[in-house]
C-alpha cells in the first residue's frame, strides 16, 4: 500500500527516522547478544554433575591435637556415620564436583614422557565411594576394599586400579568406552593403571574447565592431616543429618575441627554464583534497554502526531479512514525498525566475532539474529501503538481551524 | 546573565514536564547502568601501591617443559620452584626480595573457651613487611637474620589479633599455631590490598592471610600449603624433600628494585641463573624470563575478569542508546519551541546567544541526570555486592572520583546529545516561523 508517500515523508525528516533506527540498531545488538551469553551460562548451569546432589552434604576435618591419629580416626569417624540412621553411605575423599579445588593429572594409553596425555581429575574414595556419590556404575566393578592402601601427602606412587567416567573413557579410546574396561593406562609417565570400571558421569571439581566431563577415581585413603568427608543420606534426612554428624563427631573427640558443614545444593549455588551474578545483570540490562528504547519510540511517535495534526486532520477530512491513519504510523516505524535491524544483525554479527576472539565465547547460533528482528519489530509496533491510536482519534475538523 | 539562562532553562524544563523527566531518566540509567560497571572494572585494574608500584617486580623463571609452555603464548609460569626460588633468595642482587607461599593451619587459642580455628598463612621472608608495606597496630616485622635462623616469630593480622588477644597489644606473647609455639613480633592494622597484588594466583581478590611466618619454616617443618601447585615432570623421589627438588612451581617471588640499572642487573642475573642451570640439564625452553612490575603482573594475569569487561562495554553502549534516546527528545522538545526562538530571533537575539541559552538547558538535563544516575549507580553496586558475595565487597565502593566521573560523564554526555539538535533549534529562519503563527 502507501509506501512511496510514507518514504518521501520519511526522506523530508530523516534526523528523527535514522536516530530511531540507530537506537533500534544498537539495541538489537546488545539483547541478541546478552540472551545469548545468558543461554550459554544457563546451559552450563545445568549440567548435571552426576552425583546425587539432593541427598549428599560434605564437611572439612583438620586435626590439630597432639593425639590426632588420622589412621584410626578416619575409620571410626566414617563407621560412626555409616552406622547413623538416614545415611545411606560415606566416603573420605580430596574433593567433590562444584568445589571448584581439587587435583588433577595427565592419562595416557602408553608408556614414557612423549606420550599423549589426557587431562583428569582425581578424586580419591574407598570402596563405599560409588555409593556416597550416588553415581551409576555402568560397567566392571567397584574398587574391593583390600585394594584401598593408605597415601601419604609425599606420596609418588599411585594405586594398581581406577575407576573412569564414561567421557574420559571415549577420550582416551577413540569415542569406544566400552574399550577402556580391564585395559591398562599410565599416569605420571610410567605408573600402569588397570580400569576396573566406567561411571556414567562424574564432574571434576572446576565448573570452567573444558575437560569438566573427565573424572578418575583412586583407591585411596588420604593421610593429610585435613580433608573431606562426603556423606550421601535417605531422601529428606539430610537437613537433619548435618546437625547431628557435625555435634556427634566433636562429642566423640575433639582433637580435629570439623567445618563448613555445606549440603551439595550450597556448593552448586556457590559454584555457580558468578555466573547467577553476570545473569542477573544482563537480564536487568536487557530491561532497562527495552524500556528505554521503546520509551524513545513512543517520545518520537508522539512528537511526529503532535507536528503532523494538519495533515492528519486534512486527510481525515479527505475521507480517509482511522484505520488507514493508524496503518500510516505503524507501516512508518515498520519501516523504519527494518532498516534498524537490518544493521543491527550485522552488528550483533560483528559483536559476537569480537567476543568469539576475545574471550572464547561461542559462535552465536543462526536463529539468534532473526529471532532478535522479530522482537525488535514488535517491541517497535507495541510502542508505537499508542500514539498512533492518539493520532487516529484527531478530529477533521482541526484541519479547518486555524488556516 | 547566567543566572538568567538558568532561570529560562529551569522554566523550559517546567514546560514539558513528561518529556523532561523522560530526559533525565535515560541519561540516568545510562549512567547508572555506565558507572556501575564502570567502578567495578576500575577497582579491579585500581593501583594496589600506587607510590611504589614501578619498584615492585614480579619475578618469572621459565624452568617448564619443552614440549609446552606454562600457557599460551610462550608466558613463563606464574610461580617458582623451590630449588629456583632458593638460588635467588641466596645471590639475587636485590634490594630486598621474598619469595612466599601460602599455608594453613589450626590456630589454638590458650583460652580454652575459644575453640580452635582454621587458618591461612603467609610463609615469607620478612622483606615482605619493608616491600609491600602492610600497615603495623603494634611491633615488627622480622629481620633476614631471624629467617635464617628459623626463628620461630609471627605477624599476626588485626583479626586474629582480635580473636586471641581481644586487640591487646600481643607482641612477645606466644600463639599456638598448627601445633607449634610462635612468638608474635608484630601485629598488623586493617590491610586489604585491592587487588592482592603480591599473591594473584590464588585469587586476586581473596582476603590476605591471618598469620605471617618465616619462609624457612615451611621446609623445616614440612608444613602443609593451602595454594596452587603447578608440575609439569612427575615427581619420583619420596618424602618432602622429593617435593622440594622437584619441578613443581608453587612459590610467589617478588623483588624491589628502585632504579633502571637494578632492574636490568637483576633481569642479567636472571638469565644468567638460566644458562647456567641448562648447563645442569634444567631449564629445557629457550630463555624466557621477566620482571613485571605491579601494575604489567596484574595485566599479564588478566585481573580485570573478562566477564567485567565485556558486561562494561555492552553497558557503555546502554549509554549510547540512551543518548541517541535524548538527542531525539530534545530534537522534539526544541521543535515545539520554535515560534519562540524565531520571535526572539526576530527581535535581535544572536545565534550565540541562543546557542547558549539551550545549550546550558542540555548541561541542567545532564546535571539532574547525573545525580539521579549517581543513586542508580549505588544501588547497582549494593545489588552487585549482594549478588557476588563477599570477593566483591571492595570492588563495589563509589570513591569521591566515581562520583566526580558520574556527574562530569552525565554532563558531559548531555551536552553532546545536546549539540545538534541545538544547533538545529538555531538556524530557524524567524520569518517562517513569523509567517505562521
Amino acid at each position: 500500500m502507501q509506501i512511496r508517500p510514507i518514504l518521501s515523508a520519511l526522506s523530508r525528516n530523516k534526523t528523527g527516522a535514522i536516530l530511531i533506527a540507530l537506537q533500534i540498531a544498537l539495541t538489537m545488538t546488545i539483547i541478541v547478544n546478552s540472551v545469548f551469553m545468558i543461554q550459554d551460562r544457563r546451559g552450563q548451569m545445568d549440567r548435571a554433575s552426576g552425583i546425587d546432589e539432593a541427598n549428599t552434604f560434605i564437611y572439612s576435618y583438620s586435626g590439630f591435637a597432639e593425639d590426632f591419629n588420622e589412621k584410626t580416626q578416619i575409620p571410626e569417624d566414617l563407621n560412626y556415620i555409616r552406622q547413623l540412621p538416614g545415611v545411606v553411605d560415606a566416603v573420605q575423599t580430596n574433593s567433590a564436583p562444584l568445589t571448584g579445588g581439587g587435583w588433577s593429572m595427565g592419562l595416557a594409553t602408553e608408556q614414557g614422557a612423549d606420550a599423549d596425555g589426557v587431562g583428569t581429575a582425581i578424586y580419591f574414595v574407598d570402596s563405599h565411594g560409588l555409593d556416597a556419590f550416588g553415581v551409576n556404575l555402568l560397567a566392571g566393578r567397584n574398587f574391593t576394599p583390600d585394594e584401598v592402601i593408605w597415601r601419604e601427602r609425599s606420596e609418588t606412587k599411585w594405586p594398581g586400579q581406577g575407576i573412569i567416567t564414561k567421557e574420559l573413557a571415549s577420550d582416551m579410546f577413540d569415542g569406544d568406552w566400552q574399550a577402556a574396561l580391564g585395559k591398562t593406562v599410565f599416569i605420571a609417565e610410567t605408573h600402569p593403571i588397570n580400569i576396573v570400571g566406567i561411571v556414567e558421569k562424574m564432574q571434576a571439581p572446576w565448573n570452567g574447565w573444558n575437560g569438566i566431563e573427565r573424572t578418575l577415581l583412586f583407591p585411596s585413603q588420604l593421610l593429610f592431616g585435613s580433608g573431606r568427608v562426603m556423606v550421601r543420606t535417605e531422601p529428606g534426612e539430610r537437613d537433619r543429618l548435618m546437625r547431628e554428624v557435625e555435634e556427634g563427631l566433636v562429642a566423640n573427640y575433639d582433637g580435629r575441627l570439623i567445618r563448613r558443614v555445606q549440603s551439595m545444593e550450597e556448593i552448586r549455588e556457590n559454584s555457580y554464583r558468578n555466573h547467577n551474578g553476570m545473569n542477573t545483570i544482563l537480564t536487568t540490562l536487557i530491561v532497562c534497554l527495552t524500556v528505554i528504547t521503546a520509551l524513545g519510540i513512543v517520545g518520537l511517535a508522539s512528537f511526529s502526531v503532535n507536528r503532523r495534526k494538519k495533515q492528519i486532520g486534512t486527510r481525515r477530512a479527505l475521507g480517509a479512514r482511522k484505520i488507514d491513519i493508524m496503518r500510516y504510523f505503524m507501516l512508518e516505524n515498520f519501516l523504519i525498525t527494518s532498516f534498524g535491524v537490518i544493521v543491527g544483525a550485522g552488528m550483533t554479527i560483528g559483536l559476537n566475532m569480537l567476543l568469539v576472539n576475545a574471550l572464547d565465547l561461542p559462535k552465536l547460533d543462526w536463529y539468534y539474529v532473526p529471532a532478535g528482528m522479530v522482537v525488535l519489530w514488535l517491541i517497535g509496533q507495541l510502542a508505537v501503538y499508542g500514539p498512533a491510536k492518539k493520532a487516529c482519534q484527531i478530529s477533521p475538523a482541526l484541519a479547518t481551524r486555524s488556516v | 546573565m547566567l543566572s538568567y539562562y538558568l532561570r529560562l532553562a529551569l522554566l523550559s524544563i517546567k514546560r514539558n514536564p513528561i518529556l523532561s523527566t523522560l530526559m533525565v531518566a535515560a541519561i540516568a540509567v545510562g549512567i547508572g547502568a555506565s558507572m556501575t560497571t564502570i567502578t567495578v572494572n576500575y577497582a579491579m585494574g585500581s593501583d594496589p601501591v600506587p607510590h611504589k608500584s614501578d619498584e615492585l617486580f614480579a619475578v618469572q623463571v621459565d624452568s617448564w617443559d619443552p614440549n609446552n609452555p606454562f600457557r599460551e603464548p610462550n608466558i613463563a609460569p606464574d610461580q617458582m620452584t623451590y630449588m629456583d626460588a632458593m638460588a635467588l633468595m641466596k645471590s639475587a642482587p636485590a634490594k630486598r626480595q621474598t619469595a612466599m607461599t601460602k599455608t594453613f593451619a589450626v590456630i589454638e587459642p590458650e583460652d580454652r573457651d575459644v575453640r580452635p580455628f582454621e587458618t591461612t598463612g603467609r610463609a615469607t621472608y620478612g622483606d615482605f613487611f619493608q616491600m609491600f608495606e602492610p600497615p603495623f597496630l603494634y611491633g615488627n616485622g622480622w629481620s633476614r637474620e631471624s629467617d635464617d635462623n628459623l626463628e620461630m616469630v609471627t605477624v599476626l593480622s588485626r583479626e586474629t589479633n582480635e580473636k586471641l588477644f581481644g586487640g591487646d597489644n600481643s607482641v612477645g606473647k606466644f600463639v599456638r599455631i598448627g601445633g607449634r609455639n610462635y612468638k608474635v613480633v608484630g601485629v598488623l592494622d586493617h590491610y586489604r590490598p585491592v587487588p592482592k597484588y603480591y599473591d594473584v594466583t590464588n585469587g586476586p581478590f581473596r582476603d590476605p592471610e591471618d598469620y605471617y611466618i618465616p619462609f624457612n619454616l615451611v621446609a623445616a617443618f614440612e608444613l602443609s600449603r593451602a595454594g596452587n601447585t603447578n608440575c609439569w615432570k612427575p615427581n619420583n623421589e619420596e618424602g618432602f624433600q622429593g617435593f622440594l627438588n622437584s619441578e613443581c612451581v608453587w612459590i610467589q617471588f617478588w623483588a624491589e628494585l628502585p632504579t633502571k640499572s637494578e632492574q636490568e642487573d637483576y633481569l642479567a642475573f636472571l638469565n644468567n641463573y638460566a644458562n647456567q642451570q641448562k648447563e645442569l640439564g634444567r631449564f629445557p625452553r629457550p630463555l624466557n624470563n621477566h620482571i613485571q612490575s605491579v601494575m604489567q603482573w596484574m595485566e599479564l594475569q588478566g585481573v580485570v575478569d573478562d566477564g567485567a569487561q565485556v558486561v562494561m562495554w555492552l553497558s557503555i553502549m546502554f549509554l549510547l542508546v540512551c543518548l541517541l534516546n535524548t538527542i531525539g527528545l530534545l530534537l522534539t522538545k526544541f521543535s515545539t519551541k520554535a515560534g519562540e526562538i524565531g520571535l526572539r530571533r526576530a527581535l535581535g537575539a544572536s545565534k550565540r546567544t541562543l546557542f547558549l541559552q539551550h545549550i546550558i538547558e542540555s548541561a541542567m538535563i545532564g546535571v539532574a541526570g547525573g545525580c539521579v544516575g549517581l543513586f542508580l549507580a549505588w544501588g547497582g553496586l549494593q545489588g552487585i555486592g549482594a549478588l557476588f558475595g563477599n570477593e566483591v565487597q571492595h570492588l563495589v565502593r563509589l570513591d569521591v572520583t566515581m562520583m566526580f566521573t558520574a556527574i562530569l560523564l552525565a554532563i558531559v554526555s548531555a551536552l553532546l546529545a545536546g549539540i545538534y539538535p541545538t544547533w538545529r533549534a538555531c538556524n530557524i529562519q524567524p520569518a517562517v516561523q513569523l509567517k505562521t503563527q
